[in-house]
Formats: structure tokens, C-alpha cells, sequence
């Protein structure tokens, strides 16, 4: 099978894409701060000794990480309207989705680094006089956040990955832009692929940087 | 001297297993206290009630004539805000060290003063610097814990306790873990602040060391205080089989003559 591959209406269309990029970009800011950031709370949530504290942090992860992104976003722009009379928009469906599903993973890691450093460091903070939270800010949690980088870093492209779900109900992103140009040019292959290209061409060199970024915190291991 | 520390009747069990079984102990300002007994005897879970590293079942310790927690319908209470106060005032060494990786030398020595006591940066410094030129360090201060020797790290974990200003020091078998040549200069760090008028409590296997340093040695022997004295009589002539027992068990031990 041999295709004529034509990228010249790509090009030419090259400003929808542009609107489609930044709109990538943006989602994937928000997600990506609100869901690494939040899974952190979730994380050292799961893992206190209060089971008023561990349970619902439990619930919360249980909940998420076992239903589809796609299915929740969805679910928050037609059903939570609905249900809670709290209207959303493609945006705010989208970020809920993917940042609450980001959460419940995001916690899973935090909780194993915490778990990962030896109980020596929660005795030796607590010998000087620190109390939980001083200890588990200052001591404990700095090494397991360098520990669990690599795994963070995974979760990061993950959720670039996951913006392109933001268009099941018509955020404006990449693959919204793109599924456009294939619709009025009839060019899917070249349309898709651009796509793809678009996202590793993002992609690589922030993930070489993060590596860059581990060689740094290295330091003192 | 004046009383520093007085335990009464300290029990603590974990689960099912009394591991102290009623301990009374004064120990005098200055004074340096070696715990010696067989491992399970109970002398680390003793040391570590002490600064509630381990929470006593039974018992009341009195700092500094202050009774720490409150007693309430026969027992006693403690509150957690009081017992960060009271481990700041008193100082403990580990047998690993537990020094914070993430942190140069330095930094953990200022960690403590100025997360717990609130003091200022430069003059926690000032202080860590003193402190580390005391245990003979001052020249690592912006090394990290991993480019040090067992015995640098120890010396650092001590100079981070000695930070504090601390009423009392723990040492929890804290040469137990170094190479045989190492262990020479944390003893000696370990004396030099016997003489500085320190109050100690050593938990440890080096009777050369009980014998030169301890004011009073302790032996424990299944949760209870069976033998104590002067180092100088306790150990040439202890009064129990089981502790001569013990005692024949350390072929490192020879006596002077």
C-alpha cells in the first residue's frame, strides 16, 4: 500500500494546529500541578497513623485509579452537572478527569517513597525534639521525593499523553485541532501523525531534562 | 553534684513481653552512667524510654526535678507538644547514626537549633561550628554524611545532639556498628565530654571504656538492675554468677594490672 504522503496542508493549516498546542500546553500545566501537587497531600494522607486521616485518602485513591480518565471526564461533563446543579465546561470536565486520576497515582508513589526511607530517619528527627510534621517535611520527604523522581517523571508524560482525552468533549487541544484539519482537508494520515510527531517532538527534550535535573539532586548520595 | 534524672519503677512491655520489669535509677549531675548486659537484657529499651523514643508502661522519670507527663486516674499521660520539649533537652547517638543524607555536615548539626529552638541562622552556625570542632570535624562541615567514615559520621551525630544544649546525653551502642580502628576516636570524643562534666548514660560492649570512664556501671539482667557500682570494683568482682558470666563471655576484656 503505498500512500502519497502530503504534509503541505499541515503546514498551511500549521495556526489551527498552533491554537491546538497551546491549548495542550495549558491543560497540561494545570494537571500536572494540581495532580502531582495534590497527590502528595493524598500520599502523606495514606500513609498517617489516623485512620480518619488514611481512610478516606484511601477511598479517594481506590475510587480513582480504578476508573478510566476517559470515562470520568465524561462523567464530569454530563453527569456532575446534573447531579450537583454545578455546571462544568469541556475545561474544567477535563481538568477534573485528569488531575483527580493523576492524584490517586501520584499518591501511590509518594506513599512508597515515604515508606521507602528507614524508620532510623523518623527516629533521628524525632531524637532532636521534631515533631511528625517537622520530621516528615524536613527530613523524610525531601529524600523520598528525590527517590521517586524517575517514577514522577512518568506520571509528568503520562499526563501530557492524557491531554489528548480533553477532546472527547471538544476542549480545544491538539488532537481537536488535528481531527479539524482531517475533517476539512480528508488528510487523517498526515493530520495524525503530525499529531504524534508534535507530542514526542514536546516531549523528549523535556524528559532528557529531567534526567538532567536527577543527575543534580544526586548530589550527596 | 545535684540529681539530674530519677526513674521510679519503669516497666515497659511490648505486647505480651515485659522486656523492663520495674527499674529505679538516680543519676547525678556530671555523672557518667555505663549500662552493660546481655542482649534482651533490656538496656537499650531502657535508654530509650528515657527520651520516649519508646513510651514506658509503667513509671515515672523525673527531669531535672520536673516530673515529665501528668498522672491521671493512676496513670500517666503524656502529651506529644511536651515530649518534642523534653527530647530536645536531651540528646541520644544511635548505633547507625541516622545522620539526613540530604544534608551537608553542617546542615545537620544547624537542623535541630533552628527547626526546634527557633534560633538564628547565624548563630546556629556559629554553634554547629563550635560543636563540630569539639568532636574534631570542623573541616568536613560542607561535606554530605556519605563521603564520611563511620567514625566521622558518629562524631557528627554527636556534635548534632551536643547542638542542643542538652541536659543529659544517650549513647545507644553507638561504636556497635563501626570497624574495630574507628572505634577508637568516637570513644575518645565520648571521654573527652565525660571530662567536660556531660551527663551520660552509655549503653555499650566496650568494658575498657566502662572501666576507665563510667562513674557507675549497671547490669541488667532480664528488665531488672541486677548489679551496680564502680566500675573499678563492679568488674574485677562482680557479685553475681550472671554477671561474671557475662563478664568471661567479652574475651576483649583484660584488666589492668
Amino acid at each position: 500500500m503505498a500512500h502519497n504522503w502530503d504534509f503541505a496542508t499541515i503546514l498551511q493549516n500549521w495556526p489551527v494546529l498552533w491554537v491546538g498546542i497551546k491549548g495542550t500546553v495549558f491543560i497540561f500545566v494545570i494537571t500536572v500541578v494540581l495532580g502531582l501537587g495534590g497527590g502528595l497531600i493524598v500520599g502523606v494522607a495514606r500513609y498517617s497513623k489516623s485512620p480518619f486521616v488514611s481512610w478516606p485518602a484511601r477511598a479517594f485513591v481506590e475510587v480513582f485509579r480504578n476508573t478510566p480518565v476517559l470515562v470520568q471526564i465524561i462523567w464530569f461533563y454530563y453527569a456532575f452537572p446534573i447531579l450537583t446543579g454545578i455546571e462544568t465546561d469541556p475545561f474544567l470536565a477535563a481538568v477534573l478527569g485528569i488531575s483527580l486520576n493523576t492524584m490517586a497515582f501520584s499518591a501511590e508513589i509518594y506513599r512508597a517513597g515515604i515508606q521507602s526511607i528507614s524508620r532510623a530517619q523518623w527516629e533521628a528527627g524525632k531524637a532532636i525534639g521534631m515533631s511528625y510534621n517537622q520530621t516528615l517535611r524536613r527530613i523524610i520527604l525531601p529524600v523520598a521525593v528525590k527517590r521517586v523522581l524517575p517514577a514522577l517523571t512518568n506520571r509528568g508524560i503520562e499526563v501530557f499523553k492524557m491531554s489528548t482525552l480533553a477532546s472527547v468533549v471538544g476542549y480545544v487541544e491538539t488532537l481537536n485541532q488535528a481531527k479539524l484539519i482531517s475533517d476539512l482537508n480528508f488528510n487523517p494520515i498526515e493530520s495524525y501523525t503530525a499529531v504524534a510527531v508534535i507530542f514526542f517532538v514536546v516531549l523528549y527534550p523535556v524528559v532528557q531534562g529531567t534526567y538532567v535535573l536527577e543527575r543534580m539532586l544526586r548530589k550527596g548520595d | 553534684m545535684s540529681e539530674i534524672l530519677r526513674i521510679e519503677n519503669l516497666h515497659k512491655s511490648f505486647g505480651d513481653l515485659e522486656v523492663l520489669k520495674g527499674i529505679d535509677l538516680t543519676v547525678q549531675s556530671g555523672e557518667t552512667v555505663v549500662l552493660l548486659g546481655s542482649s534482651g537484657s533490656g538496656k537499650s529499651t531502657m535508654l530509650r524510654c528515657l527520651n520516649f523514643m519508646e513510651t514506658p508502661t509503667e513509671g515515672k522519670i523525673h527531669l531535672n526535678g520536673e516530673l515529665i507527663g501528668t498522672e491521671r486516674g493512676g496513670r500517666m499521660r503524656y502529651r506529644e507538644a511536651e515530649l518534642c520539649a523534653l527530647r530536645a533537652r536531651i540528646g541520644m547517638v544511635f548505633q547507625h547514626f541516622n545522620l539526613f543524607p540530604h544534608m551537608t555536615v553542617l546542615e545537620n548539626v544547624m537542623e535541630g537549633q533552628v527547626i526546634v529552638l527557633g534560633r538564628a541562622k547565624p548563630e546556629a552556625q556559629d554553634k554547629a561550628m563550635a560543636q563540630l570542632d569539639r568532636v574534631g570535624l570542623a573541616e568536613k562541615a560542607t561535606e554530605y554524611p556519605a563521603r564520611l567514615s563511620g567514625g566521622q559520621k558518629q562524631r557528627v551525630a554527636i556534635a548534632r545532639a551536643l547542638a542542643m544544649d542538652p541536659e543529659v546525653m544517650l549513647f545507644d551502642e553507638v561504636t556497635s556498628a563501626l570497624d574495630p580502628e574507628l572505634v577508637g576516636e568516637v570513644l575518645k570524643t565520648i571521654r573527652q565530654l565525660a571530662e567536660d562534666g556531660m551527663t551520660m548514660l552509655c549503653v555499650t560492649h566496650e568494658l575498657g571504656f566502662a572501666y576507665h570512664v563510667a562513674n557507675r556501671v549497671l547490669f541488667l539482667h532480664e528488665g531488672t538492675i541486677l548489679e551496680q557500682g564502680e566500675p573499678q570494683s563492679i568488674l574485677k568482682a562482680p557479685a553475681t554468677d550472671r554477671m561474671s558470666e557475662f563478664l568471661e563471655g567479652h574475651s576483649l576484656f583484660k584488666l589492668p594490672d
